[in-house]
Order: C-alpha cells, then sequence, then structure tokens
C-alpha cells in the first residue's frame, strides 16, 4: 500500500499529472534559456533541486507554520535554495551563470515551486513531499529539455555545442529567437493533448 | 548613445524592442490564463504597470544604500521578493478599497502578482545592467506599460477566438502560445529601432 503512493507519487507528475502540459505552469522562467540544451540542463538542474529541497523543508515544518503567514515562510525557503543554487554556479561556473543572468533567481517565482509547495508538501509527509518534488521537477525538465532539443537543433543546427548537422542544413533562425519558443511549447503541447485525449476518448 | 537620452530609449525598448513579455517569456503563466478576459486583463495590466513602476526604483534604493554597503548582494532574491510581495498585498488592499468589482474579477490572480516572474526579472535585469534610480523607474514603467500592451493585445485576440474553430487539443494554452509566437514575431518588427544592451 505505502510502496504504491510512493510509485503514484513519483510517476503521476511525469506522465498524466506533468506540471507543464497539463497546468502550464512554470514555463517562464525558463523558456527563455531553452535555445541552449546546456543552458536548459543547469537551469533545470536547480528547478529540480529548488522544488525537491523546499517541499521536504516545508513538509517538515508544516505543522509549525501559521496558515496566516504561511506564502512568506514558503517563499523564504525557496529563496534560500535559489540562492544556493546562485552562489555555487557563480563559484564553480562563472562562464554558465553569466550566461545564465537573472534566470537563475527567477527560478523563485517558478510556479512549479511554489505550486507544489502548497498542493502538496502541506499535507503530505516530509519523504513523500521529497519524493513528489523530486517527480514534479523531472516531468518539467524532460519537457523543457525536450524543447531545447528541437530549438537548438534546428536553430543551429547542433547540439550541446557541437555541430551535428552538415554544411547542407539551413539554421532556422527564428527557433533561437523568441518566437521559437512559443511555437515549439504549443506544438510540443499539441501532440501530447492529442494523443492523451485519444487514449482518454477510448477508454 | 548620449547619456542623458539613455532613460528614453530603456523606456521605448521596454515597451516594444525588448518587451518583458515577448523577448524574455516573463510572466507567461498569468498571462495565458488570465488573457481570457478583457476585464480582468485590464485590471491585472494596470496592477502590473503600477507594482513594476514602484517596486523597481524602491529595490534599487535597497538594493544601492542597504545591500551594496554591507556586501550582501546575495541576499537581493529574498530582499526583492519582500519589497514586491508588500507592494502587492497593499496594492490588494487599495483595490479592495476602491473598487470591489474589480476586486472580484481579480480574486485569486492579485496574489498571484507576487509569484509573477516579470516583476522580480524587471528588478533582476535593473541590477544586472547597472541602471541608474531614474533609469530603473523608466524601465519598471516601460516594462509594465510592455506588459500590459501584450495581455489587452491577446485578450483582444482571444475575444474574436471564441467565435473560431480550434483544434480540440490546441484549445486554451496551444492557441495561445501560437499567437503569443505572432505577437513575438511582429514585435521583433520593432527591433534595430532602438539598441539598449
Amino acid at each position: 500500500m505505502a510502496k504504491n503512493k510512493v510509485r503514484k507519487t513519483f510517476l503521476e507528475p511525469l506522465g498524466k499529472n506533468n506540471p507543464v502540459f497539463v497546468q502550464i505552469l512554470g514555463i517562464c522562467s525558463t523558456l527563455a534559456v531553452t535555445n541552449k540544451l546546456q543552458n536548459t540542463m543547469v537551469m533545470t538542474l536547480g528547478v529540480m533541486f529548488t522544488t525537491a529541497l523546499s517541499s521536504w523543508t516545508i513538509s517538515l515544518l508544516r505543522n509549525h507554520i501559521p496558515s496566516r503567514i504561511r506564502m512568506m515562510v514558503e517563499t523564504m525557503v525557496i529563496a534560500t535554495f535559489v540562492i544556493i543554487v546562485d552562489i555555487v554556479l557563480k563559484a564553480f561556473y562563472p562562464e554558465m551563470w553569466k550566461q545564465l543572468g537573472p534566470y537563475v533567481g527567477l527560478i523563485i517565482t517558478n510556479c512549479i515551486v511554489m505550486g507544489r509547495v502548497e498542493a502538496f508538501a502541506l499535507q503530505n509527509k516530509p519523504t513523500l513531499s521529497l519524493i513528489d518534488g523530486l517527480a514534479s521537477g523531472l516531468g518539467y525538465a524532460y519537457v523543457l529539455l525536450a524543447i531545447a532539443f528541437v530549438r537548438e537543433l534546428l536553430g543551429t543546427g547542433s547540439l550541446w555545442g557541437y555541430r551535428i548537422l552538415g554544411s547542407w542544413w539551413t539554421n532556422w533562425s527564428i527557433m533561437i529567437m523568441p518566437p521559437g519558443g512559443f511555437f515549439v511549447l504549443a506544438i510540443l503541447i499539441w501532440i501530447i493533448r492529442e494523443t492523451i485525449m485519444k487514449e482518454t476518448n477510448h477508454a | 548613445m548620449h547619456d542623458a537620452l539613455l532613460p528614453l530609449s530603456v523606456f521605448f525598448a521596454s515597451i516594444f524592442t525588448s518587451n518583458i513579455l515577448l523577448t524574455n517569456y516573463l510572466g507567461t503563466c498569468s498571462f495565458l490564463s488570465v488573457s481570457k478576459e478583457m476585464k480582468t486583463s485590464l485590471g491585472l495590466g494596470v496592477a502590473v504597470i503600477f507594482v513594476m513602476a514602484t517596486t523597481t526604483p524602491l529595490n534599487w534604493l535597497v538594493y544601492e544604500y542597504l545591500l551594496l554597503p554591507f556586501g550582501l548582494e546575495y541576499l537581493r532574491f529574498i530582499v526583492f521578493i519582500i519589497v514586491i510581495a508588500a507592494f502587492v498585498q497593499l496594492t490588494e488592499m487599495t483595490i479592495e478599497r476602491y473598487s470591489e468589482p474589480l476586486y472580484q474579477s481579480l480574486g485569486i490572480f492579485l496574489p498571484l502578482i507576487t509569484v509573477n516572474c516579470a516583476i522580480l526579472g524587471v528588478c533582476l535585469f535593473m541590477v544586472i545592467r547597472e541602471y541608474s534610480f531614474f533609469t530603473s523607474f523608466v524601465f519598471g514603467l516601460g516594462s509594465g506599460i510592455g506588459w500590459f500592451v501584450a495581455i489587452i493585445a491577446m485578450a483582444g485576440i482571444r475575444v474574436k477566438l471564441k467565435n473560431a474553430k480550434v483544434v480540440p487539443a490546441l484549445e486554451g494554452p496551444g492557441i495561445t502560445l501560437i499567437i503569443a509566437g505572432f505577437m513575438a514575431m511582429a514585435f521583433m518588427g520593432f527591433s534595430g529601432m532602438i539598441a539598449v544592451s
């Protein structure tokens, strides 16, 4: 029974309860860096770290936080973890830190982090919340990595900074520009919803 | 670029060429959910202009006179978000006091301003680009107006969209994102007019 619950908690955010497709949450802060796979990887790792650990922390504190100021407390906890991410990046990967600019800080306002804390961590045990946060982060990460994959491949003909497509490939520069992000996300949502809808119709 | 002209070009750039929503994707979450209706879009748009134009210079003062002298720059995320949260609370109270219907229609979206990435984003951009006090104010105001313009345009389009046949799977966020993409393309037409690093 307990094992089942853990499994369910872990798998739901990856599939039918994916934060990006179903709730369209949290795309703001990261969509801007999806023009390069590498940047997206670093950002999504940051989001995963923050979501998992702040869910865990809030869940530990859940019986001690007065409900009137819970938003404030949640924001503080989230901000603390984001600051850790920021400092680590700045110390070990200064180049990456420069490229990401303000977007690391914007993880604080990523709706997914706050959403998971509000919806899940406040009612559940720490370990389960940690798993939920991690899974939500993962569900988020693979969607954004997919977007980055398409954008970088079509936009620059390369992946992870290495040239994949030969010189015959004409770069679709629209892909690495802002509109490309909107289009790719929309098409991805289209495909996913179409498949989900078909499944539910059959069932 | 002449220094005296910088605030002016920052102002126009933040509305058109580097629109915070359409080029930096900031504030997309509330943009997608609120732009369904014209009235709420107007309310939220105005609220965003107000909050951005006030919190950006306020955060500039806090950063310059409180964080920098004590070497506490790394705390800026927390401090900025507190200032913003306090201001949103103030906006909420003001609207509740003076306009009951607006308060009703905005409902749950006002607290969402706190987690509206655009507001924090503008404050962080201001720090990175090392704007002066006045330029920060103009940048905040301009970004707010830019966000307002984008959401109003989208709300207008979505009103017409109600009569259109959309593929079921694209309904809602999907089609909105595609339209946003086209809007971003249209706004790219402004680039070249003003360039601000």
